[in-house]
Formats: C-alpha cells, structure tokens, sequence
C-alpha cells in the first residue's frame, strides 16, 4: 500500500472512531442504552490512553523511556483539583468557605497560593503551565547533560517519587495523603450528575482525538523524523549538525503536557487524586499498556490502555482473588511472544499465512536447486 | 483428561447457573464486600474479608436476611484509591448491592465517600478512625478516638504517668488524634511541658499540630527514641504511638535496643491488633500496650464460641483465596462480623432493605451482644462499645488490664475537651 492510501485509510479509521466516542456513546449514553457507569469507566480509560500516548511520544518514538509521566498526569489533576476544591465551598464536613483538610491544619482562612484557584480560567491554564515549567526545567538539566538510556530512566523515576514524598506531606497545604475528594461543582454544573459526566467524557474524546490527530501530524514532519533518527542512532543525528538536546526538550514538554491534560480530565472523572497517583508505579504501568498495545505506533498506546484497564476493571469483580495472575500472565505473553504488541497481530498473521501458502506452493511444485 | 473434563462440565453447570441468575435472584439479597485484596493493605484487608464471608455463612445456615440468602459480591479496591471509587460505583449501580461492608484506610473512606452520597447506599466502616465525619451513608463501627485514644490517656493516668509523647505516621488519623488528645491532657491538668514530641503555631501562636511525625515506611528511630529517653528520664512518662504498619518493625526494635522497657517508659499502640502480629515479631513488644474494643483474649462464652466457631469455618470453606494456618481475629474483624448483625437487625427491624429505611431503623439504638460484649447503634451513625486495654504477650496476644464499659461513639472531638 503506497503511504497516501495508509493515510487515507488512517483518517478514515480515526474519523470513525471520533465520531463513535464523541457522538454516539453519549447519544446512548442519553437514551439509557450505555449506563453512566459503563460511560464514567470509558472516560477514565481514555485519560489513561492519553497518559500513555505521551509515554509512547517518549519511549517509542524518541527512545527515551521516562518513569515519570504519572508525575504530570497528576499534577495536571492537583491544579483542576484546586479548583474543584474551592468550588466545594461550604458544603463539606466542617461547613466553612474553605476546604476540610485546612481547617484540620488549624488554618481559618485561605493560604495566599490558594487564592486564585477560585478562578476556573486560572486552574485550567495552570494545568499547562505548571507540568510544563516542570518539564523545561528538569529537561533541560537532564538533555544538556547528555543524560540518556538508563539514567534518564532513573532519574524521572526519582523525579516522581520525590514528587510523590512532598505531596504526601501535610504541611505543602495540599491534602497530604488523603488529597482532594468530594467534589461537588465544575463550572456551575453537579460534577456528579450523568449529563456533566457525559460533558467530560466527550470532552476528554475530543482532546484524545485531538491529540492522536496532532502527534500523527507530528509524525510525519521532518521534527518527527529527527525525533526517530534521535531514537536510532543518537550520535548521527549529532554528528549530522542537529541539536538533539533541543529536539528531545521539546517532545519531552509536549509529552508532559498531554499528560497533564489527561490528569486534568481524569480527576473530575474519578473523583479523587491523591499522592500515591504519582509514585514510579503508576508510570511503571502507563509503560505496560504502551508495551502491550504496541510502542512506536500511536494507536497501540491507545489500545494497550483501554484493554489492559477494562481487563483491570473486569477482572477485580470478576476474579477478586486471581486477576493479578491474569494480568502478568498477559503481560508474558506480550513480551515473549508478542514483542511489538497488540497491534502487530494482523501483520503477523499476514506474514504467517503468506509463509504457509508459499509452503504449500513448495510442496505442489518442487522446485530443482 | 476426567478431571479437564469434569472441569468443563463445571464451567458448563456455572455458565448455566449465571444465565437463571435472575430467577435466582428472588431468594438471594446481594451484599458487597469492597476491601483491598492485593497490594499494600492486603495484609491486612484479607482478614475483614474472610471474616465477613464467615459471617454470611453463619447467617445463611440460619435462614438469612428477611428469609433472604446473603450473596455476597467480592471486589478487589487493590490499595489502589481511585479503583476504590469505581468498586464503589460497580457496586452500587451494577449490582445494585443492598449494603457494602469495606475500607480500612481513610483515603478509601474518602474516596467512595462521594459515590455512597451520591446514589445513596450504605457502607459499614470497621477500622479506628479519625472521626470529624458523619455522613448518613456511613454506618461507622469504627472506633472514634475517644473509643481508643482517650481511654488509654485515662488509664495512664490512673498509672500516675505525668508525661506523655505523642508520635505518629504523617497523615490524617495520627494528626486528629494527637490534636485532640493535646486537647484532651491540657483538660486533665497535664502541664504543656510535659507533653512530648513538639508543637507546630501558627503566627498568632496557636498551636495547629501536635507530635512527632514520619511518613510512612519509615526507618529510621534512633534520632526519635533519643529524645524519647530523655523525655523519659524522670521515669513517669509514657509514648502515645499511632505509628502505622511496617514502621513498628524498626521503632520497636530500636526502642528494646536503647534499653527502654514497658516498665521505664510504656507505649501504647493503636494500629497494632492480634492479626498484625502475624507479620511483625512481638517478642520487641512484651508488655507494651495496645487498646481496642475487643482482644481475641476476652474470656466470655461469646467470644470463645465466636472464636472457635470461625476457626472450623476456616477449615471447611472453598472460599479462594482465604488463609487456613495461624489465623486469629481482633478488633477490625469483630467490628466488620458486628456491623452485619446490626445491618441484619436494622433490616429486620424495617421490613425492608430500603436503605432509607434501614437507615432510620439503624438509628433506633438496636442492640447486639458480640463477641466484645454489647454493642449499641446511635443517632449519629456511631456505636456505643466496651474499650480493653492489653498488655502484648510473647504470643501475639494481649492480657486484659482494664476494660471500659459501654462508651459513646464521639467523632466531633476537636474542641471538645476545654
């Protein structure tokens, strides 16, 4: 196939898809047909597609495997969260203006960083700025000292368990470890009713879209290419005259960022974030779905975190006792047998039924060597 | 090949049980069980779930709920909080549970806080909390701090001990209770200098946190217990612990190492029960003290039928997953076992499983006589219960030394005491 029909064929898939989630799931959503408990979950799933879409934007398109993404993803959802927080107002247990876990701090009014996230525009950009400065700062530290392979494993790793360590602590006035929950309105609207639920689900397919549409954009430029040149051989793409360190800055910002919107849309979803949402494990996992779904390909990331989650969701009701053998037994499967993961199914099972059709040609017709 | 087959035929016969389901459902009420089953507090949440199947069991075999079967409904929260919340929802608006015993931790309480308001269910809670919380959606058998905390002051002071350390696991339960017992000793007379492990102000000088804390898997005493035996020197003093899970491990090993014993400087804990012992060692522990409203120890005809009869339990069940040896049962689990009977006499009392209903009918003051003694429910979703104090054994078990009778459940304290 010549790459315009791939594309063609791509946008096809992904206008199908977009129109499927972003229309008809919440239409039968409306009609009783899809429960608002099917449609919450499928939410959550696809907040977790995007946080492996940036994992993927690192590891399988650049060659960088950062441990840290949940750090983003989860501050992405502390800056919604504040907002969330504030807009609680007077109905939590203590009944005062300002949050419960403050006034158990002994604090009577606001704390001054507190005050502007009464503001949704505030909150909503500083779900990118935040995550964002983060990553400039800590990426420039890391990509102008060369840091690469395992050590920028590492150190992303430690990056969120620090992160993770300072959240847990009470007097950072942001929860500690039980953080934020409880949320009653977002924008003006009962975050629990069925219709903002609804709202946030389209909203989060439309930003999954979105994205998809972008990278796979990105892609196709030459900065995409660098980005796998840089993945293949590093040193060439440095001898050739490119700056990798300032390539690599850029994807790992955007990379943060699409995480940290996918945090920013899943706490409203879940109804709670709290530090443990940033320890390595949770990073750990994004990297799973990546691998399961396929790295190096965008909807592979997609696929391994929408099926890896709703095997999750499935199998704790289903299989209390045992379903952490299912899962590392898939995991097993994935890496001994199906390295390039779910999404190379269909290509190995073309290249195994044209071995076997050749095989059989053989039999029919020896040829003489 | 018989046994694959046999197998199949199983399946087969459970495939076709699933699909009568719903005639089926007429004689059955469904009851989840939301607890974490894997991960960090499986340790500990295995226990309430194999005790809370136990208690269904004994309930079936002696006709049910309303004549209805109890079928429970088994998820795995993972110690994962956010998959507490889609347990929560699964269970409420899937299976349409008509109540749901779980939680330990306070994040996961407040984690499906939200979702048990929101569609109006009924969570029973069993694990000591922090109290400052009273939703109509909770039934708390918990023990509120002055279910545990206090009474422990009260017997220390009965001791004679005029110093009191305060020191805790950095998160909300050891935060609240400390503020409150700092409360609570300042009311008794006990002088602020004499009240250990530090005070955070604020800029008016209002003291805002009280104690020592750590976060958690911590390792590290030898700072702390230093200034816990100079603290200690005068030889009245005593620790006040809400030390969570694996930091007792090195705490208790540093504290037998500075040369610190119950008689010098006792400690009493109120994370550490029966069950806990069965990971950590209690020979570090002898004669320490720990307080809850029922010990495995309690000498009651009750008690050794509740006892006994869940060991044979044990022994008979096909229950996955349920650990046969060296089993005991303590306070988390007698309250999870109490908290189905009073659901049952709640329901029993309003005809119906409608949870408004049960609710009202569990505000009436039912009664139960448990294990550890008479439990009564209160308007304000709280128990009325017995509080023991124990001294540790080598054993893992406690030696009673005192006992409170029939204490209100509290869970506004901040303030209280002044």
């Amino acid at each position: 196939m010549s790459a315009p029909t791939t594309r063609r064929l791509e946008f096809i898939a992904v206008a199908f898809i977009a129109v499927l989630l972003i229309v008809v799931f919440p239409l039968l959503n409306s009609y009783g047909i899809i429960s608002n408990f099917t449609l919450n979950l499928w939410g959550k799933y696809l907040c977790y597609a995007l946080l492996a879409i940036s994992v993927d934007l690192l590891w399988g398109y650049t060659g960088l495997l950062s441990l840290g993404q949940a750090l983003f993803f989860s501050l992405g959802g502390y800056m919604l969260g504040m907002h969330l927080m504030r807009m609680i107002g007077d109905l939590g247990q203590y009944k005062k203006p300002i949050p419960d876990f403050l006034i158990f701090l002994g604090w009577t009014e606001l704390p001054t960083f507190w005050k502007p996230f009464s503001s949704f525009p505030f909150a909503a950009a500083m779900v990118l700025l935040l995550p964002g400065l983060v990553a400039l700062v800590f990426g420039f530290l890391a990509f102008r000292s060369r840091i690469k392979g395992v050590y920028f494993s590492i150190l992303t790793q430690a990056l969120t368990y620090g992160g993770s360590l300072m959240f847990f602590r009470n007097d950072l006035l942001m929860g500690g470890n039980n953080g934020f929950t409880d949320y009653k309105f977002l924008l003006s609207a009962d975050v629990r009713d069925a219709s903002t639920q609804r709202a946030l689900f389209i909203a989060t397919a439309l930003t999954l879209v979105l994205v998809y549409l972008s990278c796979s954009w990105l892609s196709r430029t030459k900065l995409g290419l660098i980005q796998r040149a840089i993945r293949d051989g590093e040193n060439r793409v440095l001898f050739s005259g490119y700056a990798a360190a300032g390539f690599k800055l850029f994807i790992f910002v955007v990379a943060a960022l699409i995480a940290s919107v996918g945090g920013a849309l899943y706490v409203p979803q879940v109804g709670i974030i709290n530090p443990s949402e940033m320890t390595p494990d949770k990073s750990l996992e994004a990297v799973v779905w990546v691998a399961v779904g396929g790295r190096g390909t965008l909807v592979g990331p997609v696929i391994g975190a929408i099926v890896v989650n709703a095997l999750k969701s499935w199998a704790t009701r289903a299989y209390p006792d045992l379903w952490l053998f299912f899962l590392g037994g898939m995991f097993i499967v994935v890496v001994l047998l199906l390295p390039g993961g779910i999404v190379s199914i269909p290509g190995r099972l073309k290249t195994w039924w044209a071995h076997r059709t050749a095989a059989s040609a053989e039999t029919a017709t020896p040829v003489a060597s | 090949m018989i046994t694959q087959l046999k197998k199949l035929l199983t399946v087969g016969a459970l495939a076709l049980g699933a699909s009568f389901g719903t005639a089926h459902a007429a004689e059955t009420v469904k009851v989840g069980i939301l607890h974490s089953l894997s991960g960090t507090m499986a340790i500990s949440e295995t226990s309430l779930r194999d005790v809370l199947l136990f208690t269904f069991d004994e309930i079936n075999a002696k006709g049910g709920v309303l004549g209805k079967k109890i079928e429970p409904v088994v998820v795995d929260g993972a110690s994962n909080w956010p998959l507490f919340a889609e347990k929560a929802k699964q269970l409420l608006e899937q299976d349409k549970v008509a109540v749901t015993f779980g939680c330990w931790t306070s994040v996961s309480r407040k984690s499906v806080l939200p979702v048990y308001e929101k569609n109006n269910g009924l969570l029973f809670y069993p694990v000591q909390y922090e109290g400052e919380e009273e939703s109509q959606n909770v039934a708390y058998t918990a023990e509120a701090v002055n279910q545990q905390a206090t009474p422990a002051v009260d017997y220390y002071l009965a001791e004679g001990k005029k110093k009191f350390y305060l020191l805790g696991t950095d998160y909300v339960y050891p935060q609240t209770t400390n503020l409150v017992l700092l409360e609570y000793l300042l009311s008794k007379g006990v002088k602020l200098e004499n009240i250990g492990g530090g005070f955070k102000k604020d800029e008016s000088g209002k003291i805002i946190a009280a104690g020592k804390y750590t976060p958690f898997s911590h390792t590290d005493y030898q700072q702390i217990i230093a200034e816990i035996k100079q603290f200690a020197a005068s030889g009245d003093a005593c620790v006040i612990s809400t030390l969570n899970g694996d930091t007792n491990v090195p705490f208790f090993k540093e504290y037998a190492a500075a040369g610190l014993t119950a008689e010098k400087c006792p400690v009493v804990s109120f994370s550490i029960s029966e069950d806990e012992f069965r990971g950590l060692p209690a020979k570090q522990l002898v004669g320490q003290l720990g307080c809850w409203t029922y010990f495995q120890s309690i000498n009651t005809p009750a008690n050794k039928k509740f006892v006994a009869d869940f060991q044979a339990w044990l022994k008979t069940t096909k229950a996955p997953g349920v650990v046969k040896e060296g089993r005991v049962t303590c306070s988390p689990m007698v309250l999870s076992y109490v908290g189905v009977y009073l659901w049952k006499a709640a329901v029993e009392k309003a005809g119906s499983f409608d949870v408004d209903k049960v609710r009202a009918a569990y505000k009436t003051g039912l009664s139960f006589d448990g294990p550890g003694g008479k439990v009564t429910t209160q308007k304000n979703m709280h128990v009325t219960k017995n509080v023991f104090i124990g001294e540790t054994k080598a054993d893992g078990q406690f030696k009673i030394v005192k006992s409170f009778d029939n204490v209100y459940g509290e869970p506004w304290l901040k303030g209280k005491f002044k």
